[in-house]
């Protein structure tokens, strides 16, 4: 069936079976493929898009219930060479390693800053609970959440090298 | 997990959405999706026909109706935990929702359709037993109420037929109420291995009325009516506590699983009918 | 290993641009036009033969092309990459399963979801038969997974476990002999080590594109081991291996899970072959529990004899050690890498017998540490019950056993030789961080109020970066795959016309930060910015002959081939540059982009100037060929052994069991570092999957041997809220079997820090008459001890 979707901006009309998953329509139809697949449940949170400006798993999401909605992707966040702080706040604390679930953990880190830009750092943890990482334990996630939190608030963040031991 | 396929519909009035379900041989209700779409991915569900309730207007409110709240069937998880009316009328309905799942979970999945859904280990039906609301069911032939207590029937079933919606939930507004819970991965993360949602109405130093629900712990999330006794016309000290915690699983077949047996399962839902007690009482 | 701006820096990484915006190319991601999507039909016994396969309706759905069995690919063989010991995995059940899950059928279809359901239309007859999965009732052989084959498939011995190179005399008289004396006490305790699910979070994937028209095949695969499986391909299509080009671009985790060549691998192959289209597999997260390699998943009874005032005269650990169904890559290898570190940092008689034996379950191979930590939670689990129930500090009973600094290099109780080592500082770090004594005094105050706060010690010695190419004498060459190559790394570095630089590895990264890494040695060597290096991996016919990223490997071997490819370019480019500058070679220094005459900065050229030269070889000085590269093959003398100390600090809730891990600290020490920001970051996440062994993590099957655990819902990775900030300090006590210094960081975090939290959660509730209790530490389990201890 046909769905119209706006995706990072640009406005899509598609055919679609009604089954095809959203991260489907995403990667496959669209060809925006940094919204990543890491489990079958809804429990990873690889796919993590923003749907009208809410964090929704993209696995568990039919792209007929976007229909004559807003998707905002991964790559969408940046502001053409402009990295977006929660970007940036990656980057410069080592919050990624294989990078597979960062896309995902972009985005809920981005909501959860859009709703509280100071956020403790038992909040980040909970405002990101819905997003799995193999690799890095969370710790440097947590850096640069807060990283990006003063970016944002327009404070002097902490870098990776104010903390990595000696 | 690629569902297998099916017919999607999206009707625009209620009218049209129970008239799709009437005529179809296997059709489900989809408003969320966290329960169905999974399932429908491993292919453990098939329907034929797929209606979704989101663009029926009205349904996503969440109203203040005097002396109750009613909140409708597209209400999601998220807007019902910060909702200010639920939260002043009925905590543990917002707790139970806050504690559901993920934030993106949250966002998606309602209030309404977790509760429809009926998992034995689902937060918010023990917060709704609890606080004694009631469930407006809609089909083709017209409008009934179940109370919570007559909703949940068994693990996965409630007492809606395939030919009717959950269109709203009606909260009664008094007393006070909590829910706490112990989740899979420890504290209150992940599903409950054993949870508990507590109501009461205590004036002047004594507990009036009472209920107590309890889930995760036997094969549907029920109200410990032992349990509520037992604080009914006391002061809610902490023997009147311990005497309902005792009461936490009478008459009721304790299931286990990888996280909990039998003799946990039952031990914890005497705690937890004890801590959340001890919320409402403090 | 000099210390400048970059070489032990903190840099910002070279592949997270990419990364962070969603621009990374995993398999996945990769889309072939004309593409045809695989779905396997699976078993749903544990064992049974197969009886028929009819495909006929699948065949007449829309969209499907092909479905095949073992009868359409048994003349390609077994895939080689298999260590011939026990039963090997044919690509696709061949007239019997032995695991649920096994591939029966392959369907090849237009799109994944059409290809699911063909996959529900093959209809399979199947005669059940008997299964074993409890691993005592398969090692007590009274059914056999494969008929007439005992399920034990070989016994590893610590003294004995390589005929005519190790072979020393039986250390179990003398323990006996110890374990008679008056003045000794035994301790002994069964545990098990619960098997795993890796779970990178990227699941395996692959594609590939048979050209008939080359004569060639390509295959994007999510692997650890592209030029394993370039060989390996080769063999079974009798295909040289220069027609084969495997390639591993981003992936997404690795753990171990990647580090063996799959049947799908292949089989993608060969319906492309057929086809003469590319064909993806993707697997699901609940295919992953059945068609990837699992983790761990060993009991055994760990036994100390010493005296009463800490010294051990004796560490015995006899332990059944699952297989799974079948042997594939380094199955049986995992406990012999667990037994290179059996004695661990100590200096103590060690009788060790690892049973490697198969049951009806998917296949276990290397996880995160690779039989290193079962073998440091079995020997630090049963040292912590040791000095416990002696009355001494545990920090004091491992200082009394440990090797002293001065004794390096030593050769240990099972043969083997530990390249460098101080135990007692690196400790004594920690415990000066910590504040060991108050962090007691913090814990009893706790307990006085009813509070159960426990302290868990751990303190390690792996064993990692293979290493020596003579342990393919043991029978891990990887020959047999068509991979005549062996614990050997690599590295080229070149110079390109404009001055930049690539630096092409034997190994790549899972996450690990190769190009970063990489970039910083040579970066460091040659004076050439960063930013303008650039390093490639993964391409089994671009890169050089490698081995894999595994084994915490990569930076001590590749990295070592690396530094000196780089020092060769440099060697070379000093001539050059000394002819230019009409200098003495010697007199050249690097620097800022370009080299220099010492002592006069402006007598310089730029690396494009240089570069320039070397590519116009009528301008070199006589005697010197053109080009300005290097490639190096190293294989290092020894394998590295980083050590650590690791402590946590728990509290228990007494009623319900729950376990809050309130803080963790480490003091790791892995030789040299070269960017300490990835090596803390390695740390981090190996710490967190230690951690959630010890408390989440379990792979669960029923009597049937379906595996209960198949969703996230069921195998409970750690969230953010369920782990804390981690504490990290480090010593440096550089190698001295490779120029760099360094010993690999990979699964250091991992192999201390399980038997970190259990032994702090067994001493939060030590005083309640809890020994022990096995991992995962949920709730139930903690209070069920809890419980008993009461009674």
């Amino acid at each position: 069936m046909e769905i119209s979707v706006s995706v990072n901006g640009t406005d899509h009309r598609s055919d679609v079976e009604p089954r095809t998953l959203l991260v489907h329509y995403l990667r496959e139809d669209l060809g925006l493929t940094g919204t990543h697949i890491g489990c079958d449940t809804g429990y990873c949170g690889a796919c993590t898009v923003i749907v009208d400006g809410r964090t929704v798993k993209a696995c568990t999401m039919l792209a007929v219930q976007a229909d004559g909605q807003s998707v905002q992707t991964i790559e969408g966040v940046a502001n053409g060479d402009e990295l977006h702080p929660v970007q940036e706040g990656f980057w410069e604390c080592h919050g990624l390693q294989c990078g597979f679930c960062t896309p995902g953990m972009i985005m809920s880190s981005i909501a959860l800053l859009d709703s509280n830009d100071d956020p403790t750092e038992e909040e980040i943890r909970h405002g990101i609970e819905g997003n799995l990482c193999r690799c890095t334990g969370y710790h440097n996630i947590v850096r640069s959440v807060q990283y990006a939190g003063a970016r944002i608030r327009g404070e002097e963040p902490q870098g990776a090298s104010q903390e990595v031991s000696s | 997990m690629y569902p297998a396929k099916f017919d999607y519909v999206s009707p625009s009035t209620l009218e049209e959405a129970l008239s799709i379900l009437s005529a179809s041989e296997n059709a489900k209700v989809l408003s969320g999706g966290m329960s169905l779409i999974p399932l429908m991915k491993m292919r453990l569900v098939r329907p034929t026909t797929v209606v979704d309730i989101s663009r029926i207007p009205g349904l996503d409110e969440i109203t203040d109706e005097g002396d109750h709240i009613s909140i409708g069937a597209m209400v999601r998880h998220a807007d019902t935990a910060a909702s200010p009316l639920v939260i002043e009328h009925a905590a543990a309905l917002a707790q139970a929702a806050g504690a559901t799942a993920d934030i993106q979970v949250r966002n998606q999945g309602t209030t309404c359709g977790s509760i429809a859904h009926a998992d034995l280990a689902a937060d918010q039906p023990a917060a709704v037993l609890a606080l004694g609301a009631t469930m407006v069911v809609a089909s083709l032939a017209g409008t009934r109420e179940i109370a919570a207590a007559d909703f949940f029937v068994d693990t996965l079933t409630s007492a809606l037929t395939p030919e009717e919606i959950l269109v709203k939930i009606k909260v009664p507004k008094g007393g006070k109420s909590a829910y706490v819970k112990l989740g899979r991965r420890g504290g209150s993360s992940d599903y409950p291995i054993a949870a508990c949602a507590v109501w009461v109405d205590a004036s002047n130093g004594t507990v009036s009325d009472a209920r107590i629900a309890v889930t995760g712990v036997g094969s549907k999330p029920y109200l410990a009516a032992a349990s509520a006794q037992a604080v009914v016309g006391t002061d809610g000290s902490g023997d009147a506590i311990a005497e309902a915690a005792s009461h936490a699983t009478d008459d009721i077949v304790v299931l286990e699983d990888l996280y909990g047996s039998v003799a946990y399962r039952s031990h914890l839902a005497g705690v937890y009918v004890q801590r959340a007690l001890e919320e409402v009482l403090a | 290993m000099s210390t400048t701006s970059v070489m032990g820096g903190i840099v910002r990484r070279k592949e997270d641009p990419a990364l962070i915006q969603g621009k990374g190319m995993f398999v996945d991601d990769i889309k072939r036009s004309r593409e045809l999507a695989v779905a396997f039909v699976r078993s749903p016994f544990a064992a049974a033969t197969i009886t028929s396969v009819d495909a006929s309706a699948a065949l007449e759905l829309a969209g499907v092309h092909a479905v095949y069995t073992a009868d359409d690919v048994r003349d390609l063989g077994l895939n080689p990459a298999q260590v011939a010991v026990g039963t090997l995995r044919p690509l696709l059940a061949d007239g019997a399963v032995h695991h649920v899950g096994e591939a029966v059928a392959m369907v090849v279809a237009d799109d994944r979801y059409v290809a699911q359901d063909a996959a529900d239309l093959v209809y399979v007859e199947y005669e059940p038969g008997d299964v074993v999965i409890d691993l005592k009732e398969a090692f007590a052989d009274t059914h056999q997974v494969h008929d007439g084959v005992s399920n034990t498939l070989l016994t590893w011995h610590g003294h004995a476990w390589w005929e005519g190179v190790v072979d020393l005399p039986d250390p179990s008289p003398g323990i006996q002999e110890a374990k008679e004396r008056d003045d000794t006490v035994v301790v002994s305790l069964e545990m098990v080590n619960q098997r795993l699910l890796p779970t990178a979070i990227e699941t395996r994937a692959v594609l590939a594109d048979w050209n008939s028209g080359y004569g060639s095949v390509e295959l994007w695969t999510s692997s650890q081991i592209p030029h394993a499986v370039a060989g390996a391909i080769g063999v079974m299509f009798g295909i040289p291996s220069n027609k084969v080009r495997v390639v591993a671009p981003e992936v997404g985790g690795g753990f171990g899970v990647k580090l063996n060549v799959y049947p799908d691998e292949a089989l993608v192959c060969f319906a492309s072959r057929e086809l003469g289209r590319p064909v993806r597999w993707t697997e699901t997260r609940r295919e992953a529990g059945f068609s990837s390699t699992q983790g761990r998943g060993w009991i055994g009874t760990a036994t100390i004899t010493g005296t009463r005032d800490g010294k051990i005269l004796g560490y015995e650990l006899d332990a059944i050690c699952d297989m799974g169904a079948y042997t594939q890559n380094l199955t049986v290898a995992v406990p012999l890498l667990g037994l290179f570190v059996a004695p661990g940092q100590y200096d103590i008689p060690t009788s060790y017998a690892l049973h490697c034996v198969v049951t009806n379950t998917p296949t276990t191979d290397a996880y995160r540490g690779a039989g290193r930590p079962e073998a440091a939670y079995y020997l630090d689990r049963i040292i912590d019950t040791y000095a416990r129930e002696i009355g001494m500090d545990p920090a004091d009973v491992r200082k009394v056993n440990y090797w002293k600094p001065d004794q390096f290099p030593v050769n240990t109780a099972v043969g083997m030789t530990m390249d460098t080592g101080d135990y007692e500082m690196n400790l004594d770090a920690l415990l000066d961080r910590v504040g060991y004594e108050d962090l007691k005094a913090r814990r009893d105050a706790a307990r006085a109020e009813g509070r159960l706060l426990g302290i868990g010690l751990s303190t390690y010695v792996e064993v990692c970066g293979f290493g020596p190419s003579a342990l393919a004498g043991l029978g891990f060459s990887w020959a047999g795959y068509g991979l005549p190559a062996a614990f050997n790394g690599s590295g080229v570095v070149r110079v390109q016309a404009d001055g930049t630089c690539t630096v092409t590895i034997g190994t790549g990264p899972s996450g690990q930060g190769h190009e970063t890494t990489w970039a910083q040695i040579v970066a460091d060597g040659l004076g050439i910015a960063m930013e303008n290096i650039e390093v490639r991996h993964g391409d089994s016919l671009d890169s050089p002959m490698g081995t894999g990223t595994f084994g915490s490997r990569s930076i001590a071997v590749d990295g070592t081939a690396t530094y000196e490819a780089t020092k060769r370019v440099r060697e070379k480019a000093a001539t050059i540059a000394g002819h230019l500058l009409e200098a003495a070679s010697e007199d050249i220094q690097f620097q800022d982009g370009g080299a220099h005459v010492a002592g006069s900065p402006d007598r310089s050229v730029s690396w494009a100037q240089i570069a320039e030269s070397a590519y116009q070889p009528h301008t070199l000085p006589e005697g010197v060929e053109g080009g300005l590269e290097s490639s190096v093959v190293f294989s290092p003398p020894n394998a590295t052994w980083p050590f650590g100390s690791h402590m946590a600090l728990v509290e228990v809730d007494p009623t319900t069991g729950d376990v809050d891990l309130l803080e963790y600290w480490a003091t790791d020490d892995c030789g040299n570092v070269i960017n300490p920001m990835i090596v803390d970051g390695q740390l981090h996440g190996g710490i967190a999957q230690g951690v959630a062994q010890a408390l989440f993590e379990e792979a669960i099957y029923d009597d049937a041997g379906n595996l209960l655990t198949t969703s996230l819902i069921d195998y409970p990775l750690p969230a953010a809220g369920n782990l804390p900030m981690f504490s990290l300090d480090r010593t440096v006590t550089p190698t001295d079997v490779n120029a760099l210094g360094v010993k690999g960081i990979g699964e250091a975090g991992t192999i201390g820090s399980a038997q970190t939290i259990v032994n702090a959660v067994v001493d939060a509730l030590s005083h309640l008459g809890v020994r022990h209790i096995d991992m995962p530490l949920r709730p139930q389990r903690v209070w069920q001890a809890i419980e008993d201890g009461r009674k």
